[in-house]
């Protein structure tokens, strides 16, 4: 039994040669690939060249606005600071619904029930005519006179309102997901916690939600790129400082509609690819432990490894579904 | 007074799941520093009763106490009153368990294996409980295992990190349900090595085992159980030589 991982590979014996032998081929593998490859530059070629309409000056024009740069950073600001408000209402309503107190149980189900059941756009001109339904925002006791008064579209711009909008709705989703993940931690563990004296949310905290994070976090990743998208209909608040909204005011006003969409699309593939490099190193942090590949010792994450993705993706439908 | 009563006393105990009685009648004392084996066959409720020791599980009939104290209720003028989880965390606190399949958690090292208890549930600091559990791991013959994880430590050397976690906790009272059957056969001498050392330390346990020679050598007393019933409890030497049932007899012929 060898108990060091990562030692050097052991050296061949004397008199056994490494093996020398021809790949095998794979001649359609290179006849497909040389296809695709004509085909793809031909597409290329015809939309540089011929397509006029795709105005790839106007493109370069655009790409690195002022204007479409900073929707771009708010567009991600509503994502960072919904998803942040989403996973912490997630965790506390996953929590509730696998705690033993009904009550709390009953709450939660009702919430999900609710906020996962009619559309985001709708749940976003809700929030919208908030101030419509209730003007000022009273902080004291129920029937008694309040000690603190608040004009509610002061106390909550539209950014927050967006932002806000968007954490409930995804608070719903989340929860499901986090559920998964909780569910998908051997008993054994609750089970040698509690009897370790440990009372029931020391055990959740410390034992059951570091483990389920493994499983979370895949599905979360989707989410988040999900969310990002989901800001373009913020506009519904309405909330008009997004990529896609800004985008879009900016070809109302230059009549050229297409260019900019291109613009916004690669920004959005952008941030994308941003936020699934910090998806990577979120991963590698909770797979401490739970890897055969030792990644204190700077290891590297075995590929193909994540949880079943689809499991928990069935648990909340199509990510287009509630649009 | 004190030195009299019994580390565990069960009066006429009684479990059911549903309408599926699993222990019935269970009576028996364990004395401080008393090593208890329980046999039998699987289903017969080995795993019940131990799990009822430190309330993982509730009872439906009987009494249950460890030193003096009633296990998961209060009496008040002769009504028991179910106690809050926190006081029947604190319980469980001074009762150590050890699992067939380890539980250890995968996500911390040995070392943190070790510490999460005390320093969490016990807030003892982290330096002293750091140091405790250093000793604990060397004890178990791990000093050099600190920083691995669970999943890099074979079946015997997780186990024994299960066996330094519990302790870690000073319990006074070890309960071990068939802490090696999940073993490779060459890896279950290392742990009834530990098991054996903490005996000889004078640790009242008790322990679910088929490991007879064990039971032979560190038992004070033997138990067998058979269908929620303790059929048979006696010296180890009686109880494997002279068996007085039936069904002891039997079971012996297998395990033997
Ligand atoms: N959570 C549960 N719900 C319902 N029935 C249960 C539960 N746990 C155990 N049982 C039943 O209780 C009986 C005793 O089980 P227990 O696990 O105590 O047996 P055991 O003696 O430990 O067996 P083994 O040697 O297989 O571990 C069995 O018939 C089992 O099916
Ligand atoms: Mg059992």
């Amino acid at each position: 039994m060898t108990t060091s991982t990562g030692g050097p590979a052991p050296t061949p014996a004397p008199g056994h040669e490494p093996i020398r032998a021809v790949p095998l081929r794979h001649p359609w593998r290179n006849v497909i690939g040389a296809v695709l490859i004509i085909a793809i530059a031909a597409i290329v070629w015809d939309a540089a060249v011929n397509r006029q309409a795709y105005d790839w000056p106007a493109v370069g024009k655009y790409l690195f606005d002022r204007r479409i740069s900073e929707a771009a950073f708010v567009t991600l600001q509503l994502t960072v600071y919904s998803m942040v408000g989403a996973i912490v209402l997630g965790i506390i309503l996953a929590v509730m619904r696998l705690s033993p107190n009904p009550i709390l149980k009953s709450i939660a189900w009702v919430y999900i029930w609710i906020f996962r059941g009619t559309p985001v756009y709708v749940q976003l001109v809700f929030w919208g005519l908030l101030s419509t339904i209730y003007p000022t925002l009273d902080i004291g006791l129920p029937f008694l006179p309040p000690i603190a008064q608040l004009p509610t579209d002061q106390a909550l711009n539209t950014f927050w309102i967006a932002v806000i909008g968007l954490a409930l709705n995804e608070a719903a989703y989340m929860s499901e997901i986090v559920r998964a993940g909780i569910l998908s931690v051997d008993r054994g563990q609750e089970e040698a916690a509690t009897a370790l004296g440990m009372g029931w949310g020391l055990t959740m905290r410390r034992i059951i939600i570091p483990q389920a994070m493994r499983i979370i976090i895949p599905p979360t990743g989707n989410e988040v790129i999900s969310m990002l998208k989901t800001t373009s209909l913020v506009t519904a608040v309405p909330f008009t400082l997004d990529l896609y909204t800004r985008s879009r005011d900016i070809s109302a006003e230059t009549f050229n509609p297409i260019p900019l969409l291109i613009v916004a699309s690669l920004w959005y593939l952008f941030v994308t690819s941003i936020l699934m490099v910090g998806q990577y190193f979120l991963e590698r942090r909770f797979a401490r432990g739970l890897d055969r590949v030792d990644l204190t010792k700077g290891a590297r994450l075995p590929q193909g490894d994540a949880p079943s993705v689809d499991s928990i993706a069935n648990a909340r439908g199509e990510s287009e579904e509630r649009r | 007074m004190t030195a009299t009563v019994p580390m565990v006393r069960a009066d006429r105990l009684m479990k059911k799941y549903g309408s599926n009685v699993v222990l019935q009648d269970i009576s028996l004392e364990v004395r401080t520093g008393e090593v208890m084996c329980v046999i039998g066959p699987s289903g017969s409720g080995k795993s019940t009763f131990l799990r009822c020791i430190n309330h993982l599980e509730k009872i439906d009939g009987g009494r249950l106490e460890v030193e003096g104290e009633l296990v998961g209720y209060r009496e008040k003028g002769g009504v028991l009153h179910e106690l809050h989880p926190r006081e029947a965390a604190r319980q469980r606190r001074d009762i150590g368990m050890v699992f067939q399949r380890f539980n250890l958690f995968p996500h911390m090292t040995a070392l943190e294996n070790v510490t999460e208890a005390p320093v969490r549930v016990k807030r003892q600091p982290k330096d002293a409980a750091v140091e405790r559990a250093r000793t604990l791991l060397a004890r178990v013959g791990l000093g050099d295992k600190l920083d691995s994880y669970p999943g890099h430590l074979s079946g015997g050397q997780q186990q024994r990190v299960a066996i330094a976690r519990a302790l870690a906790m000073e319990p006074k009272l070890m309960l071990f349900d068939e802490p090696t059957s999940a073993l490779d056969p060459e890896l279950v001498g290392e742990v009834l090595d530990v098991m054996k050392g903490l005996a000889a330390d004078g640790m009242t346990m008790i322990v679910v085992t088929h490991e007879m020679g064990f039971a032979r050598e560190v038992a004070d007393s033997l138990v067998f159980m058979d269908q929620g019933h303790i059929l048979e409890r006696g010296a180890p030497r009686d109880v494997l030589a002279t068996p007085e049932h039936e069904r002891t007899r039997a079971f012996l012929s297998k395990v033997l």
